[in-house]
């Protein structure tokens, strides 16, 4: 199946509550799957197309208020849409899941693939100093896998997370081992788990207030400090990765989500030559594995940043490896996807036969 | 063993719902496989392709720039591809609205007069099919009967009485082939 539709199976199978969304080229099946799938008829999920993005986000915030397992998908400009409503999430301490399936920018751009909002998902996006767990796919399992763990990591830190793929991963069909179906948490189950959010329940409890506001700057810096503290936490605890061929590597490759399997390719090609290139595939883009990179660097002449985008994720890299190897950026912009070919021809330019360029 | 494929064409030949048949015959055949379309407005007019990759071994890129074997359905497409296909590869194409045939001497070139077929059968729909029939007899990669339990998958549930029809296509696109010489 599709990326995007093993996105909307692994959400009902999860036993997510809702899912808010409005249709955007290349996610628009994760919204048409659900709706086909019906699951308010089996699990009880409800499946809402909402009037815009802004809606969506904050349907979401609405729904997480109350402890439930609520997401919404779209594509780039979309997503610039939500940017308040995930800032508002993150200072609410709230858990939630945004899928992301990034196309060209900026602006409308086209609906083709790209990886160009990474500063977006990792550094920011909206206002405010906040982090979304950002998780990026590179196969059509992983969209499957990472909805249980986008949602698992989102409660368990009580803060946003985000898939972030793109068009290629969402648009190809591929092989796909979908999670067992769970049971959507009970109303009593919820009240144990999420003791802080707004069940409507009187008695028993003290009064539960979900909100971002705070007008005494004091308690906001305290809140900012809890905030970071836990983001700390993440850090320490959820970085992931992939490393392939980087026990001999002479260069490294670094790439993310489906970009990392063409780099695969082309470091396969580039053995059969006899050239030694490694591939560290960040599954984490935030937390970042700046120790793994690093490590990964020790002996290598060269990093070579593949990025579908003009070079976001190679300041990252930078910060990992300082100015201990060189660092170069290879990419293509707008919707348009590198070959295995480029990315080798780029590897030859940059490290390997400079002079020949 | 692995193929690496390109089916390419106009947007409502066929070219898609091709590679999604031949995805899940090797689905069921259990093979590896990626299926990675061109999407958006071409779909709908102008140029459409897809990349299949049948492996035994789990795949990397999805995205290509050689590719072992090509199905090509239109002049743009075959101009595009024709320098693509690995030396030594295969190129199947329907010489219907060709008006400069491949000429490259290191590749096999089969033209399949699919087109043509589907005049004489009145079974337009079935024109994909064809083609796909001349994929599998140059390419064995999947049996027919896979392709046939691909059919049942990919196709809705209110379509499946036209099986026998896009199983006959298929063995008229091998026959082609085998008329042909091959």
């Amino acid at each position: 199946m599709k990326g995007n539709e093993a996105i909307a199976h692994a959400a009902i199978r999860y036993g997510a509550d809702g899912y808010f969304g409005y249709p955007i080229t290349p996610q628009s099946e994760v919204l048409e799957t659900l709706e086909a799938l019906m699951p308010w008829e089996t699990t009880g999920m409800t499946v809402l197309q909402a009037e815009s993005e802004v809606a969506s986000i904050n349907m979401v915030y609405g729904g997480a208020a109350t402890g439930k397992a609520v997401m919404t998908s779209s594509s780039s400009p979309g997503v610039s849409l939500m940017q308040e409503g995930i800032s508002y999430l993150a200072a609410s301490e709230l858990p939630a899941l945004i899928v992301n399936v990034m196309r060209g920018g900026p602006g409308l751009g086209t609906i083709h693939p790209s990886q160009s909002d990474y500063f977006q998902a990792t550094k920011g996006g909206g206002h405010g100093d906040y982090h979304l767990i950002v998780l990026a796919p590179s196969t059509v399992q992983e969209m499957a896998d990472f909805v249980g763990l986008g949602f698992d990591l989102a409660f368990k830190y009580r803060t946003p997370a985000m898939i972030m793929a793109d068009g290629i991963v969402g648009q190809m069909m591929e092989k796909v081992v979908l999670p067992p179906q769970r049971k959507r948490r009970t109303d009593a189950e919820i009240a144990e788990q999420c003791p802080w959010a707004v069940t409507g329940r009187t008695g028993g409890r003290p009064r539960n207030v979900v909100t971002s506001l705070e007008l005494d700057s004091a308690v906001m810096e305290k809140n900012n400090e809890r905030f970071q503290r836990t983001y700390r936490e993440i850090e320490k605890n959820e970085v992931r990765y992939e490393t392939k061929y980087t026990e001999d590597a002479d260069y490294l490759i670094v790439a993310f989500g489906s970009i990392a399997r063409i780099c695969l390719k082309a470091i396969e090609d580039a053995r059969k030559q006899g050239i030694k290139v490694g591939l560290i595939r960040p599954i984490t883009l935030w937390p970042f594995p700046y120790d793994a990179i690093r490590e990964a660097a020790r002996n290598v002449k060269g990093i070579l940043c593949v990025e579908i985008n003009a070079g976001q994720m190679i300041e990252d890299v930078r910060l990992a490896v300082s100015d201990a190897v060189p660092v170069k950026h290879f990419g293509r912009m707008g919707g348009i996807v590198p070959n295995p070919q480029e990315v080798l021809d780029a590897l030859e330019k940059d490290f390997i036969n400079p002079t020949k360029a | 063993m692995k193929d690496e494929i390109i089916i390419a064409g106009f947007g409502g030949q066929g070219v898609l719902s091709m590679g999604k048949i031949l995805a899940y015959a090797a689905l069921e055949n259990d093979m590896e496989v990626t299926w990675m379309p061109s999407y958006g407005p071409e779909q709908r007019g102008g140029t459409a392709n897809v990349t299949v990759i049948i492996s035994d071994e789990a795949i990397s890129s999805p995205v290509l720039d050689t590719y072992d074997t090509a199905v090509i359905l239109n002049q743009q497409s075959l101009d595009k591809f024709e320098p693509k296909v690995k030396p030594g590869g295969v190129l199947i194409y329907d010489p219907y609205g060709i008006h400069h045939k491949p000429s490259r001497t290191d590749i096999t070139i089969i033209p399949v007069e699919a087109m043509e077929a589907t005049i004489e059968t009145g079974q337009a729909k079935s024109y994909n099919m064809i083609l796909l029939g001349a994929l599998l007899k140059m390419r064995p990669d999947v049996p027919v009967d896979a392709v046939v339990r691909g059919l049942k998958k990919a196709l809705p549930e209110r379509h499946h009485h036209l099986i026998p029809v896009n199983e006959a296509a298929i063995r008229k696109g091998m026959e082609l082939v085998e008329a042909a010489g091959h």
